[in-house]
């Protein structure tokens, strides 16, 4: 792509780079006014008397003789003990994405090779059941989950958060094996491999991008999941974002929002390495991929 | 958790203190509730007994999950900790036990205030009480030279005297954020004109009515004096302005009291200034346009009378006087026999003292509640008349009660 | 495939959407045609602490229990929930068409029916968001693409942000920072040269500031979609394109646009699909006075004292019919594709 930027004419690359800094502003300036209040009490965040007390940290300064503090990390990490909750998303993350993207890749195999009109149908059904608001799919869950003794723990969580997260998993991985020639398994088959073989030596070599593309998308959804993890876990296995809610405090009592504040900042710091780590292949699965609707 | 951790190691003190007093128990325990301090403090009480196992689960959503962890036989949890609001989902529902037969053997130490009645059963054991009352900035009265209101018509010419004298422009604060927050300011200032909710006896809405009006009217009336956002302002906003010296004065919930200058950064000014005083009336009536509430622990209806039992005595023992301490005291203000008020608690106790009344404990109170709060954001904008935001309301509630099989 | 191997490889994911989302599905379209029964009400003295005893209203448990015992799904009402006031409002819609002679009039009284207000939002949220989220995300996905290759891999961090930052909090800084009071409310009160000017006071002016939110939060899935198809851009056809003397927009509507044409009708269907069932800002803005949608009913009938399960059904299930029909130009070109290509 180098070479087609070098083509631009100067004006138009000035007005794309000017383009991408006011993009870049847009994007990231919320995170980094965060960033920054984060080190900040509660009414410098939230600066009611006079918003440059958000920059100066006024009333930090009055506080702690310093315009910066580290009481919301000191808090969230150490009284609240926010990282068994981080523990509890990161295994919540993994198993997700593991589990999601196993069997969602043998599904979205199946669809693209099938040519039978149910392989439509049955798309057509995933699009559906991602319509339905996840809030009323998980009340349904709770009296069943309580009658088998099954609530309050990580592995049901996962498993509905691996259900609920199919149809798109299904969707974005059926148009990746889409744009797979079929030559290549049919190849196989005629070498006397079965469907699963074939699948096997040819096809999971070659699908990394496409299924590394389809496990960000799965990870955010099991990483910032509220509804699921606020009504299926018990307090001891919480996960992050239910425990952020819990600092934020009910109507009638005090919540500490330095707490969620920290820890949301905290929280994206994974987030940062994963993505840098995964860059290359993140985009690539979706170029090799190419989604089609 | 923190602040579990702190009431533990004051309950812990206490349990050495009165050494003798131990709590055994032959039977599982696991409590569900909200997660704010005080219930923390409780539930760690009911974790010193020994013998079986007590557990429990304190989060915000304990009101999604009660219904469904107290049904199934044996069900998941043994008791839950519940308010006057939300005790009611559990009756409808039929979860919970009558306790008489569990007070009459271990109870009979529980002040006769605790025991909390429908009819001949009772249903809960309270062990706190909250109510909305004035909070107020005595120095910025005084700047303006005028006296305390104790109504809310005394409240407008209050509000009134600081913005001509150009004090504050929006001296006025109040957590009237659509929905929940809005409906129960409503009503308390209906309950304050002497209005019912419903007509006696049955589930027929009655808000559309005169005390209705006039109750809107005030209510539209105080927010001239607020901020022009105060339809997003919930309890949380409405401090945050009060502290940041922005609100001279508020109708606040008590149990926010202890923490009111306690948080970081507080302007100085406001932590010399600040004031308690007991709940307004309104309209010449004589009790307060508030409503009191109690926090109280239930016992399920699906689990072995062993079971029952022991989650009594472990409740109990999380509620016993000796758990009160230096940390656990100013966390609420306590039911519990030998409590002694801090300066924090006036304004419930004054609240209690002036008759407030307690917020209905009727079936179907929770659908007249969402109604309010979803309906009467139109009339504070100004978007339609008090009548027909009441109409609205009577007409979206009933078509719930029907639903639910209050009303035919 | 054959049929055999074909269910061989489908049925775990198979499995797992039958037992988490299909039956589910189907309680809530029974919970959706069956209420509560009618309770059976008793007055009592209740007593309360600090206050005394009062007489108060509960539900005479025995008597209701034989009912429930009788029919345990509740009592039968079809589609009545569906035509309440709550809902589609059947009865004061006839009542209205009945009482008012203009149109103006038809329009304003329907306005105050909660189900046709907040249809009246979530439609103009969902044909304004996404459209301009797929021409943001476009644009966005061009001008990364031109950079320099060591600053591409930050952009995309920084441009994934605001998908990445939990909408609880995302919501909550941004409110803040639009009062009248924060960073940017603070710009625009300088900018309108009012001191008393208040988006959050204004339903307008919160409807903006919920789109550009929508916009600004879909935005980056958008863009990653986008880029990774800029990637496969055949170089071939650009060269062509220029050798036919194309301008550089040409190319883009020519070339880039119709590679990227499968892109958009996915980025499409699926933000077609979230922009319909708007929750999160809706929620995290406070802006229940002025907007609400769908999903915000289903909320509210959730987390009220008294749970309103059969009224959040029947709002789920409109939402999957409503859902369907927003997305059914858009399947019946997908059909068209499928039948062509086999």
């Amino acid at each position: 792509m180098a070479s087609r930027a070098q083509r631009m004419p100067k004006s138009l690359r000035i007005a794309s780079s000017l383009f991408v800094l006011l993009w870049f502003f847009l994007a990231a300036f919320p995170f980094f006014w965060t960033v920054w209040g984060s080190f900040k009490v509660e009414l410098d965040f939230f600066s009611i008397a006079d918003w440059t007390n958000a920059l100066t940290g006024a009333r930090t300064e009055a506080v702690y003789g310093s315009p910066f503090t580290t009481t919301g990390y000191e808090g969230a990490w150490i009284q609240e003990e926010f990282w068994r909750n981080v523990l509890n998303t990161g295994i919540v993350c993994f198993f997700v994405v593991t589990i999601s993207l196993t069997i969602g890749t043998l599904g979205g195999y199946a669809l693209s090779r099938s040519t039978y009109n149910y392989t439509f149908w049955l798309l057509i059904t995933a699009l559906i059941f991602r319509a339905m608001p996840p809030i009323a799919l998980v009340s349904g869950y709770l009296l069943p989950f309580f009658e088998w003794n099954i609530w309050g723990i990580l592995p049901t969580t996962i498993i509905v958060l691996v259900a609920i997260n199919q149809p798109f998993t299904l969707w974005m991985l059926h148009s990746f094996f889409k744009n797979i020639p079929s030559e290549l398994d049919e190849s196989a088959k005629v070498d006397g491999c079965n469907q699963f073989q074939a699948f096997r030596r040819v096809i999971i070599p070659v699908m990394w991008p496409g299924v590394i593309t389809t496990g960000l998308f799965s990870f955010l959804l099991a990483y910032n999941d509220f509804a699921v993890g606020a009504m299926l876990l018990s307090e001891s296995n919480r996960t992050m974002v239910p425990a952020i809610a819990a600092f934020l405090g009910t109507t009638q009592t005090e919540g500490n929002v330095m707490f969620a504040v920290a820890a949301v900042v905290s929280a994206t710091v994974p987030l940062f390495i994963l993505v840098m780590f995964f860059q290359r292949q993140i985009v690539g699965g979706l170029t090799a991929g190419a989604v089609k609707g | 958790m923190f602040l579990k951790r702190i009431a533990l190691a004051g309950s812990l003190a206490a349990f050495a203190a009165s050494a003798g007093y131990a709590c055994e128990i032959d039977g599982r325990v696991n409590i569900v509730g909200n997660e704010f301090a005080a219930i923390q403090a409780v539930a760690a009480g009911a974790k010193e007994c020994t013998g079986a196992s007590v557990e429990s689960n304190l989060t915000s959503e304990h009101q999604t999950i009660n219904v469904a962890g107290l049904s199934g036989n044996p069900s998941e949890y043994t008791s839950a900790i519940i308010a006057n609001s939300s005790i009611v989902a559990l009756m409808n529902e039929d979860v919970i036990r009558p306790l008489n037969d569990l007070v009459e053997q271990h109870g009979q130490d529980l002040q006769p205030g605790q025991l909390i009645k429908i009819g001949d059963n009772i249903m809960a054991i309270a062990f706190m009480a909250n109510a909305q009352h004035l909070m107020y900035r005595k120095d910025v009265l005084e700047q303006a030279g005028v006296e305390v209101p104790t109504t809310y018509e005394e409240l407008l010419e209050v509000a009134s005297a600081i913005r001509e004298q150009g004090i504050m422009q929006n001296p006025v604060g109040g957590a009237y954020a659509s929905g929940w927050n809005l409906a129960q300011e409503f009503n308390n200032m209906f309950l304050g004109y002497g209005g019912q909710h419903f007509k006696p006896g049955t589930a027929e809405p009655n808000v559309n009515s005169e005390a209705g009006v006039n109750a809107l009217n005030m209510m539209k009336a105080l927010s001239e004096y607020m901020n022009p956002d105060f339809l997003t302002h919930d309890s949380n906003a409405t401090n945050a302005e009060y502290r940041a010296g922005n609100v001279a004065i508020m109708n606040m919930w008590g149990s926010r009291a202890s923490q009111q200058t306690t948080t970081e950064g507080v302007l100085q000014e406001v932590i010399d200034g600040h004031a308690i005083g007991a709940p307004l009336t309104v309209g010449g009536g004589d009790t307060p346009a508030s409503t009191l509430w109690w926090d109280g622990w239930t016992v399920g209806k699906n689990i072995s009378d062993e079971e029952a039992e022991a989650t009594f005595i472990a409740m109990k023992h999380g509620i016993r006087p000796d758990m009160l301490n230096d940390e656990t005291t100013p966390l609420a203000v306590w039911l519990i026999e030998g409590y002694e008020p801090a300066a924090d608690a006036e304004g419930v106790f004054a609240a209690a003292k002036m008759g407030t009344p307690a917020y209905p404990m009727l079936p179907y109170m929770g659908l007249m509640h969402s109604a309010l709060g979803n309906e009467l954001a139109d009339f504070m904008q100004g978007k339609e008349s008090a009548d027909q935001a009441l109409a609205d309301v009577e007409a979206a509630y009933r078509a719930a009660a029907i639903e639910q099989g209050y009303l035919q | 495939m054959r049929h055999k191997t074909f269910l061989w490889f489908f049925l775990p994911t198979g499995l797992a959407m039958l037992l988490f989302i299909a039956m589910p599905i189907v309680s809530i379209v029974t919970q959706s045609i069956f209420a509560p029964h009618p309770a059976v009400l008793l007055e009592v003295e209740s007593c309360t602490p600090l206050i005394g005893c009062t007489t108060e209203t509960t539900i005479d448990q025995e008597a209701t229990a034989a009912l429930r015992e009788a029919q345990p799904l509740g009592r039968f009402v079809g589609l009545g929930i569906y035509f309440d006031r709550g809902h589609l409002a059947i009865q004061e819609i006839s009542q209205m068409w009945a009482s008012n002679e203009t149109w103006d009039g038809f329009f304003s009284e329907l306005g105050n029916l909660p189900f046709y207000r907040a249809m009246a939002f979530t439609l103009t949220f969902t044909f304004i968001v996404t459209p301009l989220t797929i021409l943001l995300g476009l644009v966005i996905a061009l001008a990364v693409n031109s950079l320099h290759r060591h600053l591409k891999g930050l952009m995309i961090f920084f441009s994934l942000l605001p998908m990445i930052v939990t909408p609880l909090i995302g919501s909550l800084i941004l409110f803040w920072m639009i009062d009248s009071r924060g960073v940017i409310g603070n710009a625009l009160v300088y900018m309108a040269g009012d001191p008393n000017f208040s988006l959050k006071a204004s339903t307008g002016l919160m409807w903006v500031a919920l789109m550009v939110y929508g916009v600004w939060s879909s935005a980056p899935f958008a863009f990653v979609v986008f880029y990774a198809g800029l990637q496969t851009l055949p170089q071939d056809q650009i060269e062509a394109a220029q050798i036919d003397g194309a301008t550089r927009w040409q190319q883009v509507k020519f070339v880039v646009v119709p590679h990227l044409m499968p892109l958009v009708t996915f980025v499409a269907l699926i933000q077609l699909m979230d922009n319909f069932k708007v929750l999160e800002p809706i929620i995290g803005f406070s802006a229940g006075a002025h907007a609400q949608s769908l999903s915000t009913f289903i909320l509210n009938d959730m987390s009220g004292e008294t749970r309103q399960l059969s009224s959040a059904a029947a709002t789920s299930v409109m939402t999957i019919i409503g859902v369907a029909i927003l997305l059914s130009p858009v399947l019946v070109r997908t059909w068209r594709d499928f039948k062509g290509a086999r």
